[in-house]
């Protein structure tokens, strides 16, 4: 396949029409509005559809209901719009509906600014809304995987009947970098969606789709269901990289942009003689515990990069169980504090010497 | 000579076999049934997607045998323009109480109205919340007590009950907005042929539909059932009169 | 190979255009490329700057603290940035507009009056062919030929008319570095 040009955030919307997304609900905010651009431009060529809501909120509700019906749809914002689709969240999360929440994540709190930002992380790992429920959050640090992850999002979005986030920022959103456009192959063994509303046509049973539990013990068993999906992705699906990590006495861990980041920094310090690794969570959640806590046992101390002021970092320490330590290095988010790949280097050689 | 008997009045095929859990004397049930006779008589039960929302109605899955997503609180029409825009074929409304039409969800319904979704909306307007136990709605009458206006609504530091039927006609992407009450035979016989237009509307011309219909809540106005029935013509209609609004691009259907 | 670039001045000047070609052309001649263009909240006007780094291997940041190469198109960017140039980097300014530059001696800099080459070319608007031009003069990490066939992939149609002018400016750019 040929090698295109693009922007992380056209990728976003090149990857969801080739997944068979045909449903695009959203509204305008910086630094993602690439995408629903490009969606407006190019779905109609497919026979699909692109509403510019009248709210993050209508979005997202829009999405639910499309997304009841059995199509494959999504919906793009930044970290402010997010905040208002997370009652949807909630709810789609309550109705186990599946369906793509994409959130090029923007500086806060507040209106913030329109800089990268990692602040986001507790916001969509932990579950977002209310009630209790965890998502799929998936963390492209690149072109090609924002087109990628977009993809597979749909798929164990659909597979699980999670809500599925793709979280980027404003570097991975607006960097351009080459792109291998892949045909789409949907798994084979996706199950059919045989609980999604489509007028009754004859059959016997009511489809349902709903978040309301008021029956004595009902809800109880509702939620332990859920969360015992939540324990079957931790099972089955977490993804990360592992890079230069097997000889390493020393690993940086990071996700997105700030591993982008962190990379060269690693690259950095192996040309300085120093044996240290990245270790990038793709998926936040389910989050690679297992992965970190193999470091651990090898007795490897970390130090977590964020662009924020400390989030992830906490997932990290929970992980390997105070076996080693983790120190944390973020910048908060706002305009002129990216870190650099320099900086980085040095807070790297600090901690090794620290050890030593 | 034998007699022979015919059956002249049953249960609609879209109801279900069930008591409902409504108050004594709610109108929600004669609502209920009126939508269910529409959909009897346009032969739409099998391609019909309800949308419920958040109040007493949240149970229409209970009462209707059709699929039904439910929605949250006010967000309803928003939920019916991403189930429509997918089941294209398929007949789709949303049954939505004042609280949740008029205040909560207020953008969402007259977005989805002025994008001219081509949906059904069977608003019931009781004056109140009916679910969290009788606060002030925004359809609320002026001096209306109610537990959040103990001492009556004072249009002053409350405003002013919202007349929907009349704000929606207003928009473009309308093709018919009525309000219609159902506290008399001829009311409801009215109302009955309203809520078929409505849905007519949707499987002929493909519009956006509006049907608000006043209604009873007798337990959270402190009335009884024959009270609540008589206070919808003496205090309701005076305020949010009865009648069609707007009805243009189905006109030629009309009842 | 891991090269990075950072090119900076106002809005106008044509700063992510440049950058823009030179990581297109990059990735057309099979090297690895990343654009990263810095934004403002105004939509005219204003500071814009933004770096690219290209690789035959992988890519890690696409943000660089201290740039080897860097291309300033007006003083704020000199102000800025030229002090922010790697030791043993590179610098081109832009001369036209830049003048009280103390020129460090950990790098090298070269002042170009790109201005007035682009003036002389056609436009003042064609500065941004001019400096990317001189930058290939000095480093041919992609080739002259590229660039320009690469600037007729990214301009849509309707603007090849242009293509002569920009061509010549890019040429104008090459010959004063390529001396």
């Amino acid at each position: 396949m040929k090698r295109l040009f693009v922007k992380g955030n056209e990728a976003v919307a090149m990857g969801a029409i080739e997944a068979g997304c045909r449903y695009y609900f959203g509204y305008p905010i910086t630094p993602q509005s690439d995408i629903p651009e490009y969606i407006a431009r190019e779905i109609p060529k497919v026979g699909g559809v692109f509403i510019q809501a009248e709210s993050e909120i209508a979005s997202i509700n829009m999405l639910l209901g499309a997304s009841a019906s059995g199509a494959r749809a999504m919906t793009s914002s930044s970290s402010p719009g997010i905040s208002l689709k997370q009652e949807g969240i909630s709810y789609m999360s309550g109705s186990e509906l599946p369906g793509l929440i994409v959130n090029i994540c923007r500086s806060g709190p507040g209106l913030g600014g329109i800089d990268a930002s990692q602040a986001d992380y507790f916001q969509s790992v932990k579950g977002g809304g209310h009630g209790g429920y965890r998502i799929i959050v998936l963390a492209p640090d690149s072109v090609q995987e924002m087109y990628d992850l977009t993809m597979l999002a749909f798929d164990l979005s659909d597979r699980y009947r999670v809500p599925a986030l793709l979280l980027a920022d404003a570097v991975i959103g607006q960097v351009k970098e080459a792109l291998v456009p892949h045909p789409y192959v949907a798994p084979a063994d996706l199950p059919s969606k045989e609980w999604a509303v489509a007028g009754k046509q004859g059959r016997s049973d009511q489809r349902i789709v709903k978040s309301l539990y008021l029956g004595d013990g009902e809800l109880e068993a509702h939620n332990w269901r859920l969360h015992a999906k939540y324990e079957e992705l931790k099972k089955h699906e977490v993804r990360f990289e592992a890079y230069q990590t097997e000889d390493a006495d020393f690993v940086v861990t990071a996700f997105g942009s700030a591993a982008r980041i962190a990379k060269s920094a690693v690259m950095m310090a192996r040309e300085a003689g120093l044996k240290v690794g990245l270790l990038r969570p793709v998926t936040l959640f389910p989050f690679p515990e297992q992965a970190l806590s193999e470091l651990a046992d090898r007795g490897i101390p970390m130090l977590c990069v964020e662009l924020n002021t400390g989030q992830m970092v906490d997932d990290v320490r929970l992980a390997v169980k105070c076996r080693v330590d983790v120190a944390f290095y973020g910048r908060a988010p706002g305009a002129g504090s990216l870190p650099t790949p320099e900086e980085i280097f040095k807070q790297i050689q600090k901690n090794m010497a620290a050890k030593l | 000579m034998t007699t022979q008997y015919k059956q002249v009045f049953g249960r609609p095929e879209s109801l279900k076999d069930v008591a409902t859990h409504f108050c004594p004397g709610c109108h929600h049930g004669t609502i209920h049934r009126l939508c269910a006779e529409a959909m009897d008589a346009l032969d739409i039960q099998q391609r019909t997607i309800g949308v419920a929302s958040v109040g007493c109605s949240v149970f229409l899955y209970g009462y209707f045998d059709i699929d039904v997503v439910e929605a949250p609180h006010g967000r309803a029409p928003a939920v019916a323009t991403g189930v429509k825009r997918v089941r294209k074929d398929d007949v789709v409304f949303t049954y939505q109480g004042d609280g949740d039409l008029a205040a909560i969800g207020t953008a969402e319904i007259i977005h989805a109205a002025n994008r001219g979704e081509a949906i059904t909306v069977i608003f019931v307007n009781n004056t109140t919340y009916g679910m969290t136990g009788g606060q002030m709605a925004p359809t609320t009458l002026p001096q209306q007590r109610t537990s959040t206006s103990p001492t009556g609504r004072d249009v002053a530091n409350d405003g002013y009950p919202i007349r929907m039927a009349e704000l929606l006609a207003g928009l473009e992407g309308v093709a018919y907005s009525t309000r219609v009450a159902v506290d008399s035979p001829q009311h409801i016989i009215a109302a009955g042929k309203a809520i078929h237009h409505a849905f007519d509307c949707q499987v002929k011309s493909g519009g956006f539909s509006f049907v608000e219909v006043l209604s009873t809540c007798p337990t959270n106005w402190g009335m009884d059932a024959l009270k609540a029935n008589a206070r919808v013509a003496s205090e309701m209609i005076p305020y949010f009169p009865l009648g069609v609004f707007k009805d243009a691009a189905c006109a030629e259907e009309g009842a | 190979m891991i090269q990075d670039f950072f090119m900076a001045g106002f809005g106008g000047q044509g700063v992510l255009l440049a950058g823009n070609l030179l990581a297109y052309t990059a990735i057309e001649a099979g090297l690895n490329a990343s654009f990263f263009p810095a934004y403002g909240v105004e939509k005219r006007g204003g500071a814009a700057n933004c770096t690219v780094v290209l690789s035959d291997g992988d890519i890690g940041s696409p943000v660089i603290g201290h740039p080897s190469t860097v291309l300033l198109f007006n003083p704020l960017a000199a102000e800025k940035y030229y002090p922010q140039v790697k030791v043993g980097g590179f610098c081109l300014a832009n001369s036209s507009l830049i003048k009280d530059l103390s020129i460090r001696s950990d790098i090298e800099t070269v002042m170009i009056p790109a201005t007035d080459m682009a003036i002389e070319a056609g436009d003042a608007r064609l500065i941004n062919m001019v400096m990317l031009g001189a930058l290939l003069g000095r480093n041919q990490i992609v080739s002259l030929d590229a660039v320009k066939s690469g600037l007729a992939g990214i301009l849509p149609e309707r603007n090849h008319r242009f293509l002569p002018m920009n061509n010549k400016a890019i040429d104008a750019g090459f010959a004063f570095t390529n001396r």
